[in-house]
């Protein structure tokens, strides 16, 4: 029986060497030309990452690789140094993450707006609102089971944003009409659609997926529902993280070439970011 | 989109062999193949120990891999990235967001399934078989591969759970992989991806590859077990 254990453990060194093999190999796939860009589901839903990838490469001869998530989580990513750059929406948690030392060089970058899209026969007649303020306070105002909406409700840059505008518009956001579904930008769409349902979406999203809906645009233009999306070096001094290639993408993505790269992507002939480095 | 028509689209992305498509399945493939190669043969250790050891605190053992059967893939995916983010203790080794990190996380998966269904399949099996066989002197690892000869239907049908689960998992590629297009993206972080997007058609296609695939794993099993003879 001893024998038979001392194989058996010889085997299973065997084994964890295989596997070491499989890592390195994998390892020496990426090496220091490998740049990791969390991001948030609105820049990738709508294709625009896509459309930004190759050109970079090309530029510059980094290899993007893309993870999309919430704000929230990709601040997180960042924190702990298991990304290098991050691209966001939610410039006072942008802030604060530089300010506590996580990350330098923080451009915005591009921005886009929200709107809120809602049923055609609009219930909380959010078509008249005359502010952003005055559109959610429409909506909790009768605290109507009619009156749905839907909320991100996963802390990311929208969801964010749609609590600020809750306390804006000074009204407490609980009523029976109120579900926080806490997935994606896409995600939340389809649930909207099907509850029919107000839903906060960043304009981005809305152009590249509004084909796929019933819903309308009820309510837009309030200059407080601006979208400025931020790029952040995740700092070096606290991970062994890429710096040059995240300081390589933030400076061609500031550059006139990333400018124009972002202001030319269009989804039916609709521009979904604008570009505003150096703004 | 009706569900026909989003099918049908997905009929031909596969017969067309859509590269991006394909791409995302080869990934599958190789992670979750490499998983439970790496699996099996401890796995299949464990199992006989337990079978034919009589430990203090084999029951206990016993219970607590049944017990980690029930557990959700996400909190597997959740402890592998604590591991394996920088921040965390094996942080240096650099492979979140790898595939490397995917395999982790379907062996972990997968150990469990293959654990719990192999030591049934071990009990079941004539415990006489091993005690026979070393008594006639047969030294203990050829008296292992008798023993696992005899019981092999059972431990196919374990290794088949085994890699169905994780094949078929979201949570943890989700989460240590990162569904990075081009290396970390398999069939379900895609199918989920696509769905988010309201790109059905190719959720669909995804699934069905899915389905297909396990369907002639079946199959293939089924000429073995029939050693020869396919009996449909």
């Amino acid at each position: 029986m001893e024998i038979f254990i001392r194989r058996c453990a010889a085997v299973g060194v065997a084994l964890a060497v295989l596997l070491a093999v499989h890592i390195s190999a994998q390892q020496a796939h990426g090496g220091g030309k490998l740049v990791r860009l969390a991001t948030t589901t609105s820049t990738d839903n709508s294709g625009l990452i896509d459309h930004l990838a190759p050109q970079f490469e090309r530029d510059t001869g980094y290899s993007l690789q893309v993870i999309a998530v919430g704000t929230g989580k990709a601040l997180q990513l960042g924190k702990r140094g298991d990304v290098d750059v991050i691209l966001v929406h939610a410039p006072t948690s942008e802030a604060r993450f530089v300010a506590d030392g996580h990350g330098v060089h923080r451009h915005v970058v591009m921005e886009n707006d929200f709107i809120v899209v809602g049923p055609r026969d609009d219930p909380a007649k959010l078509g008249g609102a005359k502010s952003a303020a005055d559109a959610f306070a429409r909506l909790v105002k009768g605290k109507s089971r009619a009156v749905k909406f839907v909320s991100r409700g996963d802390d990311s840059g929208t969801h964010k944003k749609e609590m600020t505008l809750w306390r804006d518009a000074g009204v407490e956001p609980a009523w029976s009409g109120r579900f926080e579904v806490g997935q994606g930008m896409g995600k939340s769409l389809q649930i909207a659609e099907e509850l029919q349902a107000y839903l906060l979406i960043d304009r981005g999203t809305w152009i590249f997926l509004r084909d796929q809906t019933t819903l309308e645009v009820v309510f837009q233009g309030d200059p407080s529902l601006g979208n400025p999306y931020g790029v952040i070096a995740v700092s070096p001094k606290r991970a062994p993280v890429n710096f040059g290639g995240a300081k390589a993408f933030i400076d061609w993505l500031t550059s006139k070439r990333g400018q124009r790269a972002i202001g030319d992507y269009t989804v039916a002939g609709t521009r979904l970011f604008t570009p505003m480095a150096g703004h | 989109m009706d569900l026909f028509e989003a099918t049908a689209q997905a009929l031909v992305l596969l017969a067309v062999f859509d590269p991006a498509l394909w791409e995302i399945i080869g990934i599958s493939f190789r992670v979750s193949l490499t998983a439970i190669c790496i699996a099996i043969p401890p796995a299949l250790l464990a199992a006989f120990l337990l079978a034919h050891l009589e430990f203090p605190g084999r029951r206990v053992l016993i219970s607590l891999f049944n017990t980690l059967l029930s557990l959700p893939a996400v909190v597997i995916g959740l402890t592998v990235y604590l591991m394996l983010s920088r921040q965390g203790p094996l942080g240096d080794w650099q492979l979140l967001f790898t595939r490397s990190a995917m395999v982790i996380a379907q062996i972990m998966l997968a150990f469990p399934i293959l654990v719990s269904m192999s030591h049934a399949a071990f009990q079941a099996a004539d415990q006489r078989a091993w005690e026979t066989a070393r008594t006639l002197g047969i030294p203990s690892p050829q008296a292992f591969v008798m023993v696992v000869g005899e019981v092999r239907f059972g431990l196919l049908a374990a290794v088949l759970a085994g890699f169905g689960r994780i094949i078929a998992e979201v949570g943890a590629s989700m989460m240590v992989g990162g569904n990075i297009l081009h290396f970390t993206r398999n069939i379900p972080t895609a199918i989920a991806l696509e769905t988010s997007m309201g790109n059905f058609a190719q959720g669909i296609a995804l699934g069905i590859v899915l389905l297909i695939i396990a369907f002639a794993l079946n199959l293939s099993l089924q000429y073995f077990q029939g050693r020869g003879k396919l009996s449909l």
